[in-house]
């Protein structure tokens, strides 16, 4: 490219070769798992125990995947995942823009107080055990879909991460729209979102995958076999041989005719596969987004 | 000196002095704008500050008819009972240890990975292999816990592997001595990548003519890394550190449980505070012990964070959190 390009001295082509190297072997190491977990869903059952959890299947079989399409508990798990993940989302950008947005804007003479109040919560919290009352007792949300998403709608640090990107915003551009007679709700619509998508999507991304990937509240709130999340289901499969043969039964086959272990990797590539699909679309704005927030809190 | 009133007058206007009816104007002045922070403080009020009067639990004999006032108190005696409960020292080592070596393992991977990153000119590769190592960051810890089984449990690949050679059965459900080693190995997979980040963004913002005239001089590359880019690197590390020192008393419960569940085969090496709070709850059924613990974890932690901040302010004055 470069016609003044020295050329590369034998070093440098070490150096390069290293590095390119380095980088691969630590892919490798981050895809491996997956690998496994892909390859053992193909996997004819009464190989596992001869040949491990192989990256290429030895006998190809999509057994697994007929069996989770036909599980109708896989099929309400996922529902209630893809609920919670939308609405739940939806609800804590609305908690966390309200709030991130008058923060940012110097004019708000209580903007240090409300900032502490928030800040506060990061810093000092009751713990397991009165959130646990408060949520199952006091506002009686046990086996209530709303459980999943309600408390844990807000956080803290996301919200900071939000303002973070508003603070970045000159605020002439508010200004002359205030001039113009707009108030701080049409605003913020019109004016501070359609500039922010950055900021918007990564908060977002972050809240989804979220709620994505949640079950500790399931686990401590949820009985209901239909409200459980996928997330949790997986977790009950790895763990309890009650949870294979509730599977056994939903889906008509005999407890010993469940291929174990490649129905629990085909329902974890089903778990994983939207996240995969979605997620290089959203790194390139939180790349770059996350640095304005990461150093100051 | 105009710079000055201003500053002067700002200080006067913001803090300090304003009465209440002032209080009432500015509340009037940008009313919606104050509307629009109220969902967001009723959420926090109630899920973050109600539990916080629950702390009480930890200083009573806590019984669900009379509810958290009308208990009995009982001073600190759920608190005696913590700190003589059989391996509480244990599991306040296993927290800080296992804090230690994610904070000194994460940190040598993180910064070693974006020295690599920034070094990879092809553009295609070098957005491959970030968007790759930053993904673990996003997957469940129960996705974790399915390939781990599917490596290391009784028919999985690495178990067979070790068993076809003719060695023993290694047994690593059974056996808690493996356990800080694949916690280090999973925690990296999961997040060097994602602490790559804000090294590579600090990296990449550094002064480009110092490693002009480093060139000039007849600098390798591996030189700039040693000579220009680490000691440039330095205070963002430490801060880094810094920081999470603050947070080395609360243990990763999502990544814990999801691993090990309750196997108390492993619990030697990977039982923490958090994970001892949850058990407290619903396996022991000792509210009071599993607050009094949240307590003192939350206490120590915020002593922590204040001392760690207070450090971070003498070393970079700029990078404080308050």
């Amino acid at each position: 490219m470069r016609s003044n390009q020295i050329k590369k001295s034998k070093g440098e082509i070490v150096f390069d070769i290293v590095v390119y190297a380095i980088a691969a072997l630590f892919c490798i190491y981050c895809l491996y798992p997956f690998a496994i977990i892909l390859g053992s869903s193909f996997e004819t059952e009464s190989n596992f125990a001869t040949y491990g959890f192989p990256i290429i299947p030895h006998d190809f079989t999509t057994k697994a995947y007929e069996m989770v399409l036909g599980d109708s508990q896989i099929f309400k798990a996922y529902g209630v995942t893809i609920f919670t993940t939308v609405v739940g989302t939806l609800f804590s950008m609305f908690l966390t823009v309200t709030m991130a947005y008058p923060l940012s804007l110097k004019k708000l003479r209580f903007r240090n107080p409300i900032t502490f109040y928030v800040y506060f919560t990061m810093l000092f919290g009751g713990g397991l055990v009165p959130s646990y009352l408060l949520i199952s007792r006091t506002l009686g949300m046990k086996n209530s879909i709303w459980v999943l998403i309600i408390p844990v709608a807000f956080g803290a640090w996301n919200m900071f991460l939000m303002r973070n990107f508003f603070n970045g915003i000159p605020p002439e551009l508010a200004e002359s729209a205030y001039m113009d007679g707009a108030n701080d709700m049409q605003i913020l619509w019109r004016i501070i979102l359609p500039v922010s998508v950055p900021g918007i999507a990564t908060i977002s991304l972050f809240y989804a995958l979220g709620y994505w990937n949640q079950w500790f509240n399931a686990m401590l709130y949820i009985e209901d076999s239909n409200l459980v999340p996928l997330q949790y289901l997986l977790m009950r499969m790895l763990r309890n041989v009650e949870a294979m043969r509730e599977m056994a039964r939903t889906t008509g086959v005999s407890m010993g005719q469940i291929p174990t272990n490649s129905l629990r990797m085909a329902t974890t590539v089903v778990a994983i596969g939207p996240v995969v699909l979605l997620y290089p679309y959203a790194q390139k704005y939180f790349t770059s987004g996350l640095t304005v927030g990461a150093i100051k809190g | 000196m105009a710079k000055i009133r201003t500053s002067r007058l700002t200080v006067r206007d913001g803090h300090g002095r304003m009465t209440f009816r002032d209080g009432l104007a500015e509340l009037w002045k940008n009313k919606m704008l104050y509307l629009m922070t109220l969902p967001a403080i009723i959420w926090v009020f109630i899920f973050c500050y109600i539990p916080m009067y629950g702390i009480l639990i930890a200083f009573k004999d806590f019984n669900f008819k009379k509810g958290i006032w009308g208990s009995q108190w009982v001073g600190l005696k759920n608190f005696q009972f913590l700190f003589n409960y059989k391996g509480v020292g244990q599991i306040f080592f296993n927290t800080i240890f296992l804090n230690i070596l994610f904070i000194i393992t994460g940190t040598i991977f993180s910064v070693g990975l974006a020295l690599v990153f920034v070094e990879i000119k092809n553009k295609v590769y070098n957005k491959v292999v970030q968007t790759i190592a930053i993904f673990p960051h996003f997957v469940s810890w129960t996705v974790a816990a399915m390939f781990l089984s599917g490596i290391i449990g009784g028919s999985g690949t690495l178990t067979q592997w070790i068993v076809d050679r003719g060695a023993a059965d290694p047994n690593f459900y059974g056996n808690a001595s493996w356990w800080p080693l694949i916690l280090v190995m999973l925690k990296i997979w999961q997040g060097a990548g994602y602490g790559t980040i804000v090294y590579v963004a600090a990296i990449t913002g550094f002064d480009q003519g110092m490693y002009e005239a480093a060139r000039i001089d007849g600098a390798t590359r591996l030189q700039m890394i040693t000579r220009i880019t680490l000691p440039l690197l330095k205070p963002t590390i430490i801060m880094l550190t810094i920081m999470s020192v603050g947070k080395i008393f609360s243990g990763d419960f999502g990544m814990i449980y999801a691993l090990v569940g309750d196997n108390s085969q492993l619990y030697a090496t990977t039982d923490v505070i958090d994970t001892f709070v949850y058990r407290a709850l619903r396996q022991l059924n000792n509210m009071g012990m599993s607050t009094a613990t949240s307590l003192f974890q939350s206490i120590v932690g915020l002593v922590l964070v204040f001392t760690t901040n207070a450090i971070a302010k003498r070393v970079e004055p700029d990078s404080a959190i308050f």
